[in-house]
């Protein structure tokens, strides 16, 4: 029983990590139908800036919002300086972003090391919590509950705001939002500095979750992150949250259960197979 | 025919001829090659500049004729590589035949998921692709009863003799020269072929080549099995040059990777991934050769940083050439022309 | 043509689109009242046109509203001087609800929702449906509501509003149409001509991406072989070798 409870807490844990990320690059591709490469850079950019600040003294919480808010502005400086020059150029668009994928993770190995550095994690978060008899690390729970939050805030956003109106109404049909007089690259770069914080803020807790960073934490979570936006459906941040709990909950239990690594196998194989099913995706976006 | 017009159409056989020589000569390169051209090292690191060179160039037979992103070429590269590997590792099959079944899987994997994947298009496409890479990557690296070596990538045992030992490394530049030249010639005879103007077609307007009464479906499975068949073959040269294959080559990296080569150089053109696969090698390898020399080490912290990765570099100028130069290195000479007209 | 300047000044537009010239150099006026009615044979570039001008198709020539060149303006700059889109497929975001659809377009401080609301009233009741389970008619009433909220809308173009609609929901259409036209001017794209006939005063035609004739709607309307030939419609000459074509 205590075996099930861990393997669903870390399931769910990792659930939320892959949340943190896909939500960002879901409205991303949702609103601008950009495939963001540089995403995972940006996640990485947070991972190591919230590394620098909890190994200089920032208190962890600290270093958790100095390593969201780098995130935020490197995605908002993105956003401005490479996404909207190229604007009506979507492939190019695509093309920027892998180039700044590629680039940041050698820049930031050619400064602190390739070799992972380990976190500074904080007494109180490296312990371990009793839940039904199973002793659950604590970092499982705040990855948990960070994902609830950052989902909580997007639904209020996106349902309660006029940006967020604006967003959702661009995500269906991004001409007819300029139609309207509406200038929808304001809607764009504030986008993609909430996926950007959404990203720096899944690679400073990463390096809570794993005890380490390196530079290619960001691009492997990548993947996982675009299987799990493409089976939630583009632009859509709850479709999202359900395909995290179920690729979380499937990739743990699956790598437990069978030889290890069929668990991973059986995400991608998930993703091949739904989109066979539906070529379309599930909201219609993709072919 | 004009002298100029001679030079058109002969130059590339003249270059051939000049590249078959260079294990003859003993011309220095300083600064781009370690030693004289004709050294083994430099041999080498030439043959893989090669080999890449023609793997972009069967890449953008998707991209850049076809209108096809995937995400997935490596994995196509990787069965050739390691198929061969294990048969000739584990099986203890002479080379020919492992290489002759290396190649088959390529074909038939290519044939195989190419079937399944197209049956989306668009980023669905490039997503299953990418998942299928993903899967044959997570399946090298779990190591299945210890066949593939997992991360640490299996050395080759069993090769013949004349790819062994560094007084051979001629011998493989050959064989890389042979295959970027069989690559060219067979991407040229295709995109030349009726095929081929389907796909121009396919890559222009799908849906006009459906109204014509095609179906894009087999144009394009055609284009997914040949660019993965040459990438297979790519996998075997390349298993020669270095001796036993590594999971890196299965990573969505590697593809990517290749995205780069191809759209530095020119997508779409007959040169141009060539160019951007030369480029790319070289950048990668001697800049991390420089890296490790005293002439970087002792540059200023704020150049020697970043120029100690390659992948830095590679990768602003990538953002350079997407945003500025569209059509890659091999559209600079048209561009130039045209800002002297 | 109108003595007064017009509102809209098409001049030359060209569009092309995927290799495929669509408009070779359409000329049009919209007057600064009443309404003017942009008409032609299915597959003339009506609707090209309308995107042209707006800025959602790239194009080459000439636009001037309000006597200012908008070449340079993206479509939100343009459209925020004022014109109200009712686009041909209606342009409705079908995961919002009316009212959210309906508070997209706002752009003045105190928007029309009583004069919207006067005029359709099933969308105060159905304020909080998913605009995607509307019936067609009911998406037409958003798609032009949200053009009328603005009061300080000058222009108003509406591509084909009552196409595939049911006989009382185009009366209902028709009246806010005219309701509006009292306003401002519109510029009304439409292949039903007895709403031609009811609204417009003026009216372009096309034909093959170009303009084949301007002047008032009712001298073409009257006109029985100009109608015939410009718009496809009416009978047949009775003299099989009767002349082709009016003469303009």
């Amino acid at each position: 029983m205590s075996t099930v409870v861990l393997l669903t807490m870390t399931g769910l844990g990792l659930g939320a990590l892959y949340f943190l990320v896909a939500s960002g690059l879901s409205l991303i591709f949702g609103l601008m139908d950009v495939l963001n490469f540089a995403h995972g850079a940006l996640l990485s950019v947070g991972a190591y800036a919230a590394w620098w600040g909890a190994s200089n003294g920032f208190g962890y919480p600290l270093a958790l919002l100095f390593g969201t808010g780098v995130g935020t502005v490197a995605a908002v400086a993105l956003e401005l300086g490479l996404i909207r020059p190229l604007y009506q150029r979507p492939r190019e668009q695509v093309l920027a972003t892998v180039g700044v994928g590629l680039a940041v993770p050698a820049l930031l190995s050619a400064i602190w090391g390739a070799d992972a550095r380990t976190f500074p994690v904080p007494g109180v978060l490296a312990g371990t919590f009793t839940v039904l008899g199973a002793a659950v690390p604590v970092n499982r729970l705040v990855l948990i509950g960070a994902a609830l939050l950052v989902l909580l805030a997007l639904k209020l956003f996106l349902g309660r705001t006029r940006h967020g109106l604006v967003v959702r109404a661009g995500v269906e049909d991004r001409a007819m939002v300029t139609a309207l007089g509406i200038d929808v690259r304001k809607a764009f770069t504030l986008v993609f500095a909430i996926g950007g914080a959404a990203a720096a803020l899944a690679g400073s807790l990463a390096g809570l979750y794993f005890g380490s960073v390196d530079p290619t934490q960001g691009s492997s979570l990548l993947i996982f992150g675009f299987v799990v936006v493409v089976m939630g459906g583009l632009g859509s941040v709850s479709g999202a949250a359900l395909a995290c709990v179920v690729v979380g909950l499937v990739q743990q239990f699956a790598n437990y259960y069978t030889t290890s690594g069929l668990g991973d196998l059986a995400v991608v194989v998930m993703l091949a197979a739904l989109l066979l099913v539906r070529p379309s995706g599930l909201t219609g976006r993709l072919a | 025919m004009t002298a100029f017009a001679l030079r058109r159409r002969w130059w590339p056989a003249l270059a051939l001829v000049v590249l078959a020589m260079v294990p003859y000569s003993a011309v220095p390169l300083p600064g781009l090659l370690d030693g004289p051209i004709g050294s083994p090292g430099s041999l080498q690191l030439l043959a893989l500049c090669l080999v890449f060179g023609a793997l972009a160039t069967g890449y953008d037979l998707l991209l850049g004729r076809t209108g096809l992103l995937s995400f997935g070429h490596a994995l196509y590269f990787a069965a050739g590589t390691y198929a061969t590997d294990l048969l000739l590792t584990h099986a203890g099959l002479g080379f020919w035949a492992a290489a002759g079944v290396g190649l088959l899987a390529g074909v038939v994997l290519s044939a195989l998921l190419g079937s399944v994947s197209l049956r989306v298009s668009g980023i669905g496409f490039a997503m299953v692709t990418l998942a299928f890479a993903q899967a044959g990557s997570i399946l090298v690296q779990r190591d299945p009863g210890g066949v593939t070596g997992g991360e640490e990538g299996l050395a080759a045992t069993g090769l013949p003799s004349w790819a062994v030992g560094i007084q051979h490394t001629a011998n493989l530049y050959w064989i890389a020269l042979a295959y970027l030249v069989l690559t060219l010639a067979a991407v040229q005879w295709a995109v030349r072929s009726p095929i081929g103007r389907v796909w121009e077609g396919i890559k222009e307007n799908e849906r006009r080549v459906e109204v014509l009464g095609l179906r894009p479906y087999g144009f394009k499975l055609v284009a997914f099995v040949l660019a993965g068949t040459l990438a297979a073959l790519g996998g075997i040269v390349y298993l020669l040059l270095t001796g036993g294959a590594t999971p890196q080559a299965t990573s969505s990296d590697f593809t990517l990777s290749l995205l780069v080569m191809v759209v530095l150089g020119g997508s779409g053109t007959r040169w141009g991934p060539l160019v951007g696969g030369v480029l790319y090698t070289w950048a990668q390898h001697r800049l991390a050769g420089l890296a490790g020399s005293g002439t970087i080490a002792g540059l200023p912290t704020a150049l020697r940083v970043p120029l100690s990765q390659p992948l830095f570099l590679l990768g602003v100028l990538f953002v350079i050439v997407v945003y500025a130069l569209p059509g890659g290195v091999a559209g600079l000479p048209a561009r130039l022309r045209r800002a002297q007209a | 043509m109108t003595t007064s300047a017009p509102l809209l000044a098409v001049r030359g537009l060209k569009v092309v689109i995927g290799g495929r010239h669509i408009l070779h150099g359409v000329d049009l006026d919209v007057a600064p009242s009443g309404v003017t009615a942009l008409l032609g044979r299915n597959g003339a570039g009506k609707t090209t046109t309308v995107r042209g001008v707006l800025g959602l198709l790239p194009r080459t020539g000439s636009v001037r509203y309000d006597g200012d060149e908008t070449a340079g303006m993206t479509t939100h700059q343009l459209v925020r001087r004022g014109i109200g889109y009712v686009p041909e497929d209606r342009g409705i975001f079908a995961g919002l609800t009316v009212a959210e659809n309906l508070r997209l377009a706002e752009r003045d401080p105190d928007p029309a929702y009583d004069l919207v609301h006067e005029l359709f009233p099933e969308l105060k009741q159905r304020a909080r449906q998913a605009a995607g389970t509307l019936s067609g008619g009911q998406q037409q009433m958003v798609a032009i509501g949200r053009a009328l909220l603005n009061r300080s809308n000058r222009l108003i173009i509406a591509d084909e509003p009552t196409k595939g609609l049911a006989p009382r929901i185009v009366t209902e259409v028709a009246f806010a149409l005219e309701r509006a036209a009292q306003a401002v001017p519109v510029l009304l794209v439409e292949q039903n001509l007895a709403l031609v006939r009811r609204l417009a005063e003026h009216c372009v035609v096309l034909a093959d991406g170009r303009t084949a004739h301007a002047g008032p709607a009712a001298d073409l309307l009257a006109d029985a072989e100009a109608s015939r030939s410009l718009l496809g419609v009416g009978r047949r000459a009775t003299t099989p070798l009767g002349p082709k074509g009016g003469d303009h």
